[in-house]
This record gives structure tokens, sequence and C-alpha cells, in this order.
């Protein structure tokens, strides 16, 4: 029962950070129609703007603060200068402008971080605490903690705010928010700018528990996106439940079967959704088959 | 208040407006007829900005707005209600309309709002109610409030009694002619082009892109080509 507990507490862990990833597909989806793979990147700028701005000796609170933002003006400069340019192309093309970006990020920041894995410190410490047999790592509160607090905000800002709503509007037929005067070039590098930071807060927060590298973007954009399509792409509660379900899934398939193939839970359950549920749980929009 | 000069427009290689002019005077009624493809959206479309301009001008109030982004088009006080009900349809009827005022968020908003729920009554019952959820006649009736919502000096209705039973019609077409009594100047775009030029001071047919014939309303819904053509027997 204990050992039970335990792949729980950690599976909802590395299920919260899905959530955060799969949220950030979905906003730019429901603006746009594409599906950012740069999306994972964000995580890294997240996390390893963090921890060479810590090293250079600011406070934790300061370097993430410097590091979302970091994360938010490559978002936009990545809607500005590869998405926006290509206005009118298919979905298609669009999602391989993003593969593009993501390797270019990728690249990029071996060059202005370097090669290595990095940790940052827990933030409250690393003692873990005792729950009902199972123990619960401080930082593991941190992931859920601010999961949560993104989860809340997010919605309070897509239905009470006027900006919010001009997105959902946006979503739901471009042509009507355009007549009524949105402008949705506005929307979507707003909608890049926020899953930028959604991203980043995720790195941020999950970099004690994963540790990062230039690279590990790829990786999360993966899990993330598997985590959309099983809650259904565009569904912003569909992406939290996804993202904790194949947290969830990765976890238990590595404490009873085998690690060795943890990161393949993500990819089965790809190719579970494609053939079985191809609208996913939640529903959402028909997908159109590529 | 509008004057279109020699306005082209293309889907590609296919041509859907050849330099077709018209003007629209405040205060009129101006209905637009033409059969299935004559390019009557489209030069809609083209005035609100969603449609790009191959070549001409579009003068509002005397200043060019052809290459205006349409959210800027909506500042200047042009708003349309587009073909086919294209509500937002997971929102609710009440943000829908909100939304119709998204530039102008201002202290007249509120009454702006009761005046389109005076209107269509139908919708205050069903404000807090999914768009998408609505009859075709009441998603209708949202989207002219909505394109009410912004407060415009010339509205752009397209196909407003699209589907709709004859009683709908006739409400809606009540519901223009009041818009006018209230100062506001209409294009209308009508595929029942007797119901549409029996309400407008004056009306165009467009064929295959062309403006083919104007005149005052009575005159064209009086004359034998328009009947031949576009009223039946």
């Amino acid at each position: 029962m204990s050992e039970f507990l335990q792949l729980v507490f950690s599976g909802l862990t590395v299920g919260a950070i899905y959530a955060l990833i799969a949220l950030g597909f979905t906003l730019i989806y429901n603006a746009s129609d594409v599906i950012n793979f740069a999306q994972g990147d964000f995580v890294m700028i997240g996390g390893m703007a963090t921890v060479f701005l810590m090293s250079a000796g600011l406070a934790l609170p300061l370097a993430a603060l410097i590091a979302v933002v970091a994360a938010v003006a490559v978002g936009l400069l990545l809607h500005r200068l590869a998405i926006e340019p290509a206005r009118g192309a298919s979905p298609v093309t669009l999602i391989m402008i993003t593969i593009g970006a993501s390797i270019f990020i990728k690249g990029m920041a071996q060059i202005v971080f370097d090669k290595q894995f990095h940790s940052l410190p827990a933030f409250s410490g690393d003692a873990p605490i005792p729950v009902g047999g199972a123990t619960l790592l401080p930082q593991s509160l941190w992931v859920l903690g601010t999961t949560l607090g993104l989860v809340v905000a997010l919605y309070l800002f897509l239905e009470h705010t006027l900006s919010g709503k001009a997105l959902l509007a946006t979503a739901a037929n471009r042509l009507a928010a355009r007549l009524v005067g949105i402008n949705v070039t506005l929307i979507l590098a707003m909608a890049f700018g926020l899953s930028a930071a959604i991203g980043a807060l995720a790195g941020v927060v999950a970099t004690p528990i994963t540790l990062t590298r230039y690279d590990i973007g790829t990786l999360f954009a993966l899990k993330g996106f598997a985590a959309a399509m099983l809650g259904g792409m565009g569904n912003p509660v569909g992406a939290v439940v996804g993202g904790l379900l194949i947290g969830l899934l990765e976890t238990f398939g590595a404490g009873y079967v085998s690690s060795t193939y943890k990161d393949a839970v993500a990819f089965l359950m790809i190719l579970f959704v494609l053939f079985f549920l191809p609208r996913g749980l939640f529903g959402g929009r028909s997908v159109e088959r590529v | 208040m509008l004057t279109v000069e020699a306005v082209s427009s293309a889907y590609g290689r296919i041509i859907a407006l050849r330099e077709v002019s018209l003007e629209v005077k405040a205060g009129e009624i101006v209905a637009l007829v033409g059969s299935n493809g004559a390019g009557k959206t489209t030069l809609l479309r083209t005035l609100s900005g969603v449609q790009p301009i191959k070549g001409g001008r579009i003068l509002f109030e005397g200043a060019p707005i052809e290459r205006l982004e349409p959210h800027l088009r909506v500042v200047r006080g042009i708003s349309q209600s587009p073909e086919g009900r294209q509500v937002f349809g997971p929102l609710s009827v009440e943000d829908n309309l909100r939304l119709g005022a998204y530039r102008r968020q201002d202290a007249g908003m509120r009454g702006r709002l009761d005046h389109v729920f005076a209107l269509f009554p139908v919708l205050a019952e069903k404000r807090r109610i999914a768009a998408m959820s609505l009859s075709g006649g009441q998603q209708q009736m949202l989207a002219i409030g909505r394109a009410l919502m912004a407060a415009p000096k010339l509205l752009l209705l397209d196909e407003p009694s699209l589907g709709l039973a004859p009683l709908l019609v006739d409400q809606i077409l009540a519901a223009v002619r009041a818009l006018r009594a209230e100062g506001i100047t209409v294009l209308l775009v009508e595929q029942n082009a007797s119901a549409a030029l029996a309400i407008a001071d004056r009306g165009y047919v467009l064929e295959t892109g062309r403006v083919v014939m104007e005149g005052s309303g009575a005159a064209l819904l009086g004359d034998p080509k328009v009947r031949a053509a576009y009223l039946g027997p």
C-alpha cells in the first residue's frame, strides 16, 4: 500500500508538469490550430536560465522571474519571426516550422548555456514529509501547487477578462472574431507568450526533481503532446487530466513493470488514442487526418 | 457614407468581383441582390477587410479604408453580421454580445445590450445559454445583435433571412427597418430579393462579380428583367 501511495505521489508530480506543457499546447492550438513542438523548449529555458542566473548570484525568485520573462520573449519572437510571416500556410507547414524552431532553440541553448546537466536546490529543503506510510518531497508540493495556481489563474483569465474571452472567441470562430474587431494576430501572440510563461514556470519548479539540459525539451514536448491528445486536443480540462494520467501511467509502468520502458508509455498512449479514441477523453473538435 | 470604386477581388485565380462600384448614403437601406455565387458575400467581406482586395478603392466617410486591418474598420464604424450565423458557439449569448462591443467598451455598452434585448427579446431569455444551442433563427438574431453592439454607423447584413421560416424573415426585416429609423445605415445582401428590395431605398443587382443594374428598391422590384431573373413569375 505504501508503495502504491509512493507511486501515486511521484506520478502526480511528473503528471502535473506534463499537464502544464499540455496546457501550453492547448492555448496555442485553440488560437491557431498550430501544435507548437517548441513547447518543451520553454520548459528548458525556464530551468536553464534560472540555474545560470542563480549561479551568477541572483536569488531564486528574481532568477525565476527573469527566466520566465526570457521565455516569454522567446515565445513572442517565435510567433513574430517564424509563425506570423507564414500566416495562411497550412497547419502542417506551421507545425514543421515549430519543429525547426525547436531545433534552433536547442542549438542556441548550447551556446548561451552549455551541454551539461544542471539541477537546482529544492525550494524548501529535501526533508521528506511522511504521509500514510509513503513520503512526499516538499518540491512535489511546489510542483502541484504551482500547477493548481496556474490552472486557476488561466481559468480566471479565460472566463473573466475581455482578452481571455477574445481568445476563446478566436478559438471558436476566427472569421467572426475578426468581424467583431478582435486583432487575431495579437491574440495569437498572446497565446504564444502565455504558453511560454506556463512552460517556463513548469521548468523552474520541475528542475530540482527532473534536472535540466539544453535538449530536455523534446521529451517534455512529446509527453505533453501525448497528454493533450489523451485529454482531447484543444480542451484545457482534458489537458490537465491527460497530463496527470500520463504521469501516473508512466510511474506505475516504471514501478510495477520496468523502468526501462518508462518513456515508452507516453508513445503507447499516443498510438492508443490515435487508434481507438481520436477525439481524446474529453471530445473536443474532430481531428483532421493529415 | 460609403463609396466603392472599381473594387476587384479574387480567390486564387478565380475572380469573384470585377470592378464593382456602388454607393451607400447615410441613412439609407441599400439592398444587394443577385443569384448564388454572384459575389455578394465576397463584396461584404472585402468591405470588412477579411477578404483581400485586388484593386479599386473603398472610401468610408471620405477616407480610404481598403488598406486598413479588419479590426480598425470596426473602430471606424463598420460592423458586419456574416452569412451563416457565425456565432461563438461555446460562449454564452451574453458573452457573444459583449464581444460584439470588443472595440467599444464604453459606458454606452449596457444601454446597447438592453437595446438588443428589446429588439430580440428571446435573446434576453437565453442570455446564459451557449450560442450553439440556439435555433437557427435565434442564432441569426444573435449575429445581428452582436454586430449592433459595436454601435456601427454602417451595418453590413449578409443573408439575414437565409434558412429562416417566413414569420422570422418578417421579424428580422422589421428589425432592419427599425435600425434605419435609429439612424444606422444598412447594406443588405439577400437572395430573397423581393423581401430585400421591398424595404430598401435603393438596390444593386450583382451578376458574376459585376453590377448589372441599379435603381430604387421599388423600380427594381417592378423591373421585368429583375422579376424574371430573381423574383420568379
